[in-house]
């Protein structure tokens, strides 16, 4: 039973790091923008759906809708409040900027996780899941809600490849990945991209943070994990690019999977950091990047 | 001149300083020195630790609404150590040396008892712990009396959490629901190492033989690999030694449906807010308790719950009525001692004799190997065991107090037994 077994949990676990990872490179891909609140922002979308189920007696849809909202509050509050200004000031040489939305998402994202500890304590939290039961799959007793998860992570992922390849919007988004200087050229304004990437950010991290929050539970502590593994997994797939970092979540989610189920739960996540470590030896670019 | 202008407001800080510092003296006599200053230090953001400042104050608060001890107030100053043994030991220095307290209470945390106790003794501060349980902390003081007399340990030792725990597995799980075969599941920590090596020991005596055993690193999320593990093993029930995590492998543990009973410590279940943090996932877990919502373990518990949860919204963690009763037999040490003097606290600290709401608090004499532990025992403190049941905490054992008989969630296979 343990092949099916590893292959069942490590798909689940590889599809939410994917979903995880996806807008953390999409919006380094648009706007050259390392984004290290992404811990954060996943964090309080799940303690914002677990907030509204226990502590508003809201039903769990709702309660889940209400936590991708505030993801998507949080990635435009992230956006005005510390990246723009910081792009946008003229006293930071231009050269200096990254560094400094480095350091301003980092503090802001402190600044998030203290104060859910503060208001929430810094325990975990589960967010009650949509499906609950279980059933067997390949002699496997697997939760309907792990199923659930990895069907959604892929549909949204599904949608996420239709709006960019598909629409107009996306191919626009597309375009300034590539060249923002051209888009400007064709008569794009170049912000309003950077809201439409930071509102499918906020979404894909909401949806992200909330479905952890029904698989496995997150507190305040998982900030600075979560955001290294989204790190690792987009560093290890590629900077900036999205199938890059989809493969990358799969080999590290099956990676830490298989540690834990062959070795032992309390290395989980060390064989996938060597390997980034290998990767970044030989093939600095990550695995799909483009430089 | 520009240079000069810092030296000289240092300068007048320093002259407003000391005439401040005048006033507080000629004024301190009539009302400042009068208290009994107790700190507080704990883990005021986790579900164990909340209840430390909050049952303090809530003790503070009945002694002075009756007049205080000899007519001084109790005042508690609390700190917030995020869980942190570094943040811990700067709160115990400026509790001393600022904020002149006269006693400290800190923490549930091992790692953090462990690491102000050579402070207690550098500070010469008199010192509890409501909720640590590493044997290594009374164990310090009965290595080096002189030194560390400061320290007291006021919850049990890992050593007796075990002995608990299989003196009521013995009736519950062995003759109640004849189990054979258990597999140990504690996190990496300093409180569980000692209380492994009781499990080890005292499970087969009692007739559970223990047929895996698995430590993990308490920052583990995912804990399907561990359960599953378990599960390969086939035993009757899994004993758990769990403090920094709870909510995670409890919420897992019901989604996965894993058809095996949970029995032991699980400190944050101890809490009323836990049933709510995982969305009653709690359903059927058992969990040791030095007392409980409902369990007239002593005349008092009952009361003090009940006030507890009319002051602040919820039953306290276990660590709530420790610290509560920690309060009362300082403020009662502090009458005996007729004095806040440090070494004459300590002395009649030793001669402690309280009945409070975990049981009657002895502490553990100077040639006893776990020296100023609290004495565990028959007439003294047992322990319970509890099971959260229709989204509360009831009482199962010992059988004086039992409310109800086991009942277990349906894709639990012991409840068929």
């Amino acid at each position: 039973m343990r092949p099916f077994q590893i292959l069942i949990d490590g798909f689940a676990i590889s599809a939410l790091y994917a979903l995880g990872a996806t807008g953390f490179t999409l919006i380094f891909g648009v706007s050259g923008v390392l984004n290290l609140s992404h811990g954060a922002i996943m964090v309080a979308a799940a303690v914002a759906a677990w907030a509204a189920a226990s502590v508003l007696h809201m039903d769990t849809y709702s309660g889940a809708l209400v936590g991708v909202v505030v993801a998507l509050l949080m990635a435009f509050a992230t956006y005005f409040a510390v990246v723009k200004p910081i792009q946008n000031s003229r006293r930071i040489p231009n050269e200096e900027k990254e560094i400094f939305v480095l350091t301003g998402t980092l503090l802001w994202g402190i600044m998030i996780q203290e104060l859910i500890a503060y208001f929430f304590t810094n325990n975990a939290k589960t967010v009650l899941p949509i499906v609950e039961g279980v059933v067997e799959i390949l002699g496997v007793r697997t939760p309907r809600n792990e199923i659930f998860t990895a069907i959604v992570c892929c549909l949204v992922i599904g949608l996420l490849w239709l709006l960019v390849n598909r629409t107009r919007t996306g191919k626009a988004v597309l375009a300034a990945s590539m060249n923002p200087r051209g888009v400007t050229l064709l008569g794009l304004e170049l912000t309003q991209i950077y809201v439409v990437v930071w509102g499918i950010y906020g979404i894909l991290a909401g949806i992200a943070g909330v479905l952890l929050g029904m698989f496995l539970g997150v507190s305040s502590y998982s900030v600075g994990p979560l955001t290294a593994s989204a790190f690792s997994i987009v560093v290890l797939g590629g900077l900036g690019s999205v199938s890059g970092s989809l493969i990358a979540a799969f080999v590290v989610g099956y990676l830490e999977t298989l540690t834990a189920y062959l070795v032992s739960p309390a290395y989980r996540t060390i064989p996938a950091l060597l390997l980034l470590v290998f990767v970044m030896y030989i093939r600095p670019q990550g695995l799909l990047g483009r430089r | 001149m520009r240079k000069t202008s810092p030296l000289r407001s240092f300068a007048l800080q320093q002259f407003v300083g000391v005439a401040a510092l005048g006033l507080v003296a000629t004024a301190g006599p009539a009302s400042a020195a009068d208290a009994i200053k107790i700190g507080v230090i704990a883990e005021a953001q986790a579900i164990a630790g909340a209840s430390i400042p909050q049952a303090a104050q809530l003790a503070a608060d009945e002694i002075n609404a009756k007049g205080g001890v000899d007519g001084r107030k109790i005042e508690i100053v609390s700190y917030d150590n995020h869980s942190s043994s570094a943040d811990s030991v700067r709160a115990f220095q400026r509790a001393v040396n600022e904020d002149k307290v006269n006693v400290v209470i800190a923490s549930y945390i091992s790692e953090v008892v462990l690491a102000l106790e050579p402070w207690a003794s550098r500070l010469k501060t008199p010192f509890v712990t409501p909720g640590a349980a590493s044997n290594e902390i009374s164990k310090s003081v009965h290595a080096d009396y002189e030194k560390n007399k400061y320290t007291f340990h006021g919850y049990l030792t890992s050593a007796a959490l075990a002995l608990s725990i299989c003196d009521a597995a013995k009736d519950l799980l062995v003759d109640q629901k004849h189990m054979k075969t258990a597999v140990i599941m504690s996190e990496d920590a300093a409180w569980t190492k000692p209380l492994d090596v009781g499990y080890e020991e005292c499970l087969p005596k009692i007739g559970l033989k223990v047929v895996d055993h698995i430590r993990f690193s308490p920052d583990t999320t995912d804990f399907t690999p561990i359960f599953n593990k378990i599960e390969g093993a086939k035993p009757d029930v899994i004993i758990t030694g769990i403090s920094h995590v709870g909510v995670q492998p409890t919420v897992q543990w019901k989604n996965q449906q894993v058809p095996i009973p949970m029995f032991g410590i699980s400190s944050q279940a101890t809490n009323e807010t836990f049933g709510k943090d995982t969305n009653d996932a709690a359903e059927g877990v058992l969990y040791q308790g030095v007392s409980g919502p409902n369990v007239a373990v002593t005349p008092k518990s009952v009361p003090f719950a009940d006030d507890f949860r009319k002051k602040y919204g919820n039953y306290p963690s276990y660590a709530g009525y420790t610290a509560y009763d920690e309060v009362y037999y300082i403020a009662d040490a502090v009458k005996r001692a007729g004095s806040t003097d440090a070494d004459k606290l300590v002395a009649a600290l030793e001669k402690t004799d309280w009945e409070g709401t975990i049981g009657r608090v002895q502490f553990y004499g100077k040639d006893d190997p776990f020296t100023h532990s609290i004495k565990y025992g028959k007439g003294l403190i047992t322990g319970l065991m509890l099971q959260w049941q229709s989204g509360k905490q009831v009482s199962v054992w010992p059988k004086d107090v039992a409310k109800s008989e086991l009942k277990f969630p349906s894709f639990i296979k012991a409840s068929t037994n």
